[in-house]
């Protein structure tokens, strides 16, 4: 409108950008301090420009690991940040899709009982349960192991209903056209619904893999060998009460490193991953 | 709740929904069931033997002053968390609804933390705000605030609000947004042509259409406040000092890691549950009417 | 090539609600049956019955002699076009027609011939790689006509396939529809609920409501000797007037003396608009006249219908809410041209014997004159 014109318009754009600056500038001071010598940060002599430590300090982070403090690799760390984020974004993909299909596409006995039962789950996060079920992953053996990290994260009903919502869009014409055209229920599912699913699969996987790569406590308390960490829990470690200890390019590089894989997922991936926030919190 | 036409089989849904509940129920049900089980059990000393006490948990729990402390804290943190990062992630949403040049843009770099860790978040403002090296505490400093968080329970307290909103404004920004633009033109163009000013017309046509969205945003922070502080508490002041920052679910984890009181634990998990049942139910209401307004 | 037989079908919902309540016909190899009906009437329960997609709760549904209900969709040899077409939104148009052929393992050359040849009769070659959404609402029809051609069935099944495109289209796919039926001479069952469509497509009209038939035959047999008077009124546009009589009143009204026998008490008196005439001149012979007051004019152009409230309201007020019947009381005339008198104008309308109906008092027969 009219009014959008002039002064209106100059506000706007300064508002923003304090906004952008306001988010930003904590990134910014942790990639600068990975760029400097510890001995000056350590001191608060630290610069607001970047140094020239740059290759040395991720290097040092990726490879070796801090001197004092975890002396893991975080190139290991986000392997297995990675490993877990993946698991937990697939895993919940393949098996909620499949409930979903089954919900959905058929009838039998305690439909809707398993639906509530799968519902509820949407109630509790993993945090208010959380000795429970790390008894029952050490009962299981699973501690200290991939599955151990990525399964009792799966268990939660939102990409199931994020499915069965869309399901229940599917006009009832196109499974009658299937099945007159000859498909059973796996060739209907393959040739139709899974290619039809595919922008909610990867809309889905966006947030899951966020979801995933930024767990803490589970990994925490699941993980005890050092080369099982993540790097969300690598990083924790890596600070120590006493400041002279701690390695803050290392750390700050780490930080840096361990946004990178979802920063970058929402930046590309930008619709998708709006889409898929919107949807599953509905 | 049901398509018209489906597939007849007996044996196929169950093989389809069976992954699932197996996982829900190893995972979910079972600990869920366990803690509640768990409440109502004292163990003694040396773990040898557990007797069914009834509420005994609860009432010691209820009667530790440090609990009661506790939960005013997580709700006044969750208070504080929430109002600071809505208000701001509005004020940046309204401006980023307008048609200006590059606005794509201003999008983009608004969103990208919600990809940010909590720990991480924890991390980046506890090095900022470090009494003895960070680059705002040496501003505070010459601003003549004796700035010690270490120390100083309301300081600690005030940065992990600080991170932890920092972190929600992308999400607040996001949603915001959506529900902007869910508001159609004509509305706004309506408003203009009876004579609403741009300010007036916020307050009495945009600000109303948006409290669907504004209430549901207020539940999700809420949540967020309990459960996903936990990182940034852990790596900003483990709790301290002087569980000036242990909220309740930081409490169930030191008071069953460190303290070994299981009974305790289990407890305060299944007054948890409740809270966000009471939440999730309160959210379920209003995004009901998110869907019709 | 087959014929299609119904016997006794039935289907009652879990619900206990009886959707077909008893239903007997036969479709000759070849032939064309149009199921029409208003909406709620089981035309299309039964055509999906005939499909496979819903089941049959009694009764026999035979396709070239062999009792289908227990068999599935895909074994009944039968091919469906939709209402919304039901594409696969992510094939493309090629693949869309040659999805079911694939399933059926028949060898890809067979395949691309038979699409082939299915798109130049449907004249959508050029659009053969392209994905529905790229399509036109007629174009879409084009392919779920071509889905259903290449499999070369034994039946068609039509599920109101052309409501959803624009008056023009819907004439011209209606016709193109007929042309090709004729020229594949594949039996075809086709359902929906435009009577005109049912008339200018039906080798054999099936006109249901409530779940039963209430007349098979020729088209134009139906709509010269309605059964019913619901068939009455509701296969020709605008519908037959119908007015009770009382068997002093039907002495009145019909001329010379009005000698009808069996004509009973309470019997109802049918008149097509078109076959009313507005004169001065006196009732014929053994026909009918009404007193109109003129309510209502509208002018399509190469005629007129006149909207007139008959003298003898209070008696017509009792005639069976019908869906398409006229409102009691009223009476449409048909006038050819644009010729018409003027709205409050006094009229008489008169129709000859050998043009009027004549129903039983409840609707249900007809009682030839």
């Amino acid at each position: 409108m009219v009014e959008n014109e002039g002064i209106r318009r100059y506000v706007a754009h300064a508002i923003l950008w304090i906004g952008i600056a306001v988010v930003a500038f904590p990134v910014y001071l942790a990639f600068v301090a990975s760029t400097q010598d510890n001995a000056l940060i350590a001191n608060g002599q630290m610069s607001l420009l970047p140094g020239g430590h740059f290759l040395e300090t991720y290097y040092r982070t990726i490879f070796v690991g801090t001197s004092g403090t975890t002396r893991e690799p975080v190139g290991m760390m986000l392997f297995n940040s990675f490993i877990m984020a993946m698991s937990i974004a697939l895993g919940k993909i393949a098996i909620s899709i499949l409930s979903a299909y089954a919900i959905v596409f058929f009838r039998f006995p305690f439909r809707m009982t398993v639906f509530w039962i799968i519902f509820i789950t949407l109630m509790l996060p993993v945090e208010v349960r959380i000795y429970p079920t790390y008894k029952i992953a050490a009962d299981l053996s699973l501690l200290d192991s991939y599955s151990g990290l990525a399964l009792p994260l799966i268990a939660s009903a939102t990409a199931t209903l994020l499915f069965r919502q869309f399901f229940m869009t599917v006009p009832d014409e196109l499974l009658e056209a299937s099945r007159i055209d000859g498909a059973g229920p796996f060739r209907f599912f393959k040739d139709t619904l899974l290619p039809l699913s595919r922008t909610n699969m990867a809309a889905l996987f966006v947030i899951l893999f966020i979801y995933g790569w930024n767990q803490y406590l589970w990994p925490l308390l699941i993980t005890t060998r050092d080369d099982m960490q993540t790097i969300q829990v690598g990083i924790r470690k890596m600070i120590v009460t006493s400041d002279a200890l701690t390695e803050w390019p290392i750390v700050m590089a780490t930080a840096i490193l361990a946004m990178l894989p979802p920063v970058f997922v929402v930046i590309v991936m930008q619709k998708l991953f709006v889409r898929g926030l919107v949807e599953t919190e509905k | 709740m049901q398509k018209q036409s489906v597939f007849t089989s007996r044996w196929l849904p169950f093989a389809l929904i069976a992954p699932q509940l197996a996982v829900v129920l190893v995972f979910f049900y079972w600990p869920a069931a366990q803690a509640v089980l768990q409440s109502f059990l004292l163990q003694d000393a040396f773990g040898l033997s557990t007797t069914f006490v009834w509420f005994e948990n609860y009432k010691e729990l209820l009667s530790e002053p440090g609990y009661f402390a506790s939960i005013v804290r997580t709700f006044v943190f969750a208070f504080a968390i929430a109002i600071s990062s809505l208000s701001l992630a509005l004020l940046f949403a309204v401006m980023a609804d307008k048609p200006l040049r590059g606005v794509g843009i201003y999008r983009t770099l608004l969103i990208w933390p919600y990809a940010v860790a909590p720990p991480v978040a924890g991390v980046l403002w506890v090095f900022m705000l470090n009494p003895s090296l960070g680059v705002l505490a040496r501003g505070l400093r010459e601003l003549g605030v004796d700035w010690n968080p270490l120390l100083d329970g309301n300081q600690a307290a005030a940065l992990v609000i600080l991170a932890s909103a920092w972190k929600q404004i992308s999400y607040n920004f996001l949603f915001f947004l959506a529900g902007l633009q869910s508001i159609p033109k004509s509305v706004h163009e309506a408003a203009a042509i009876d004579g609403a000013r741009p300010m007036r017309r916020f307050w009495t046509v945009t600000f109303p259409l948006l409290t669907p969205t504004i209430f549901f945003l207020i539940v999700v922070n809420i949540v967020y406040a309990f459960f996903d502080t936990f990182g940034v508490i852990d790596t900003m002041t483990r709790g301290g000092p002087a569980k000036a920052t242990e909220t309740l679910v930081y409490k169930v984890y030191t008071d069953g890691l460190l303290g070994g009181n299981l009974g305790s634990s289990a407890a305060q998990s299944v007054i948890l549950m409740g809270i966000v049942i009471v939440l999730t139910a309160i959210q379920f209401r209003f995004v009901e009417r998110k869907v019709t307004y | 090539m087959a014929n299609v037989t119904l016997r006794n079908v039935r289907k009652t919902y879990p619900g206990g609600v009886d959707a077909i309540k008893g239903i007997n016909f036969e479709v000759a190899d070849g032939q064309f049956c149009v199921l029409v009906g208003p909406s709620g009437c089981g035309k299309s329960t039964l055509l999906r019955m005939v499909a496979g997609l819903e089941t049959i709760t009694s009764g026999e549904i035979d396709i070239g002699g062999r009792v289908v209900n227990q068999i599935e969709p895909a074994d009944r040899d039968i091919a469906m076009v939709f209402q919304n077409y039901a594409l696969y939104p992510h094939m493309s148009v090629y693949n869309n027609m040659a999805y079911g052929l694939r399933n059926r393992g028949m060898a890809k050359p067979e395949i691309d011939k038979r699409v082939r040849e299915a798109a130049q009769i449907l004249e959508i070659v050029p659009m053969l790689d392209r994905k529905p959404r790229q399509l036109s609402g007629g174009q879409r029809q084009r392919v779920a006509m071509g889905r259903a051609i290449v499999r070369q069935p034994k039946v068609f099944l039509f599920d109101e396939p052309l409501s959803n495109l624009d008056a023009k289209l819907r004439i011209a796919m209606r016709v193109e529809i007929r042309k090709l039926q004729r020229r594949l001479k594949t039996t075809s069952i086709y359902v929906t609920h435009d009577q005109l469509e049912a008339m200018t497509l039906a080798d054999i009209l099936v006109v249901m409501n409530g779940g039963i038939v209430e007349q098979i035959g020729n088209p134009l047999d139906i709509y010269q000797k309605p059964a019913t008077t619901f068939v009455a009124s509701f296969i020709g546009a605008p519908p037959m007037n119908l007015t009770p009589l009382n068997a002093a009143e039907f002495a009145s009204r019909v001329g010379n003396g009005g000698t009808l026998p069996g004509a009973p008490s309470g019997a109802i008196l049918g008149v097509r608009p078109e076959d009313l005439t507005i004169t001065s001149e006196a009732t014929p012979a053994g026909g009918v006249g009404y007193d109109l007051t003129v309510e209502a004019i509208e002018r399509v152009g190469a005629e007129t219908f006149v909207y007139g409230a008959h003298a003898h309201q209070a008696e017509t007020a009792a005639v069976s809410a019908n869906p398409g019947e006229l409102p009691p009381g009223e009476i449409i005339v048909r006038v050819p041209g644009q010729a018409a008198p003027a709205i409050g104008q006094r009229i008489k309308a008169t129709a000859p014997l050998d043009k009027l109906h004549l129903f039983a008092a409840d609707g249900r027969s007809r009682i030839d004159l």
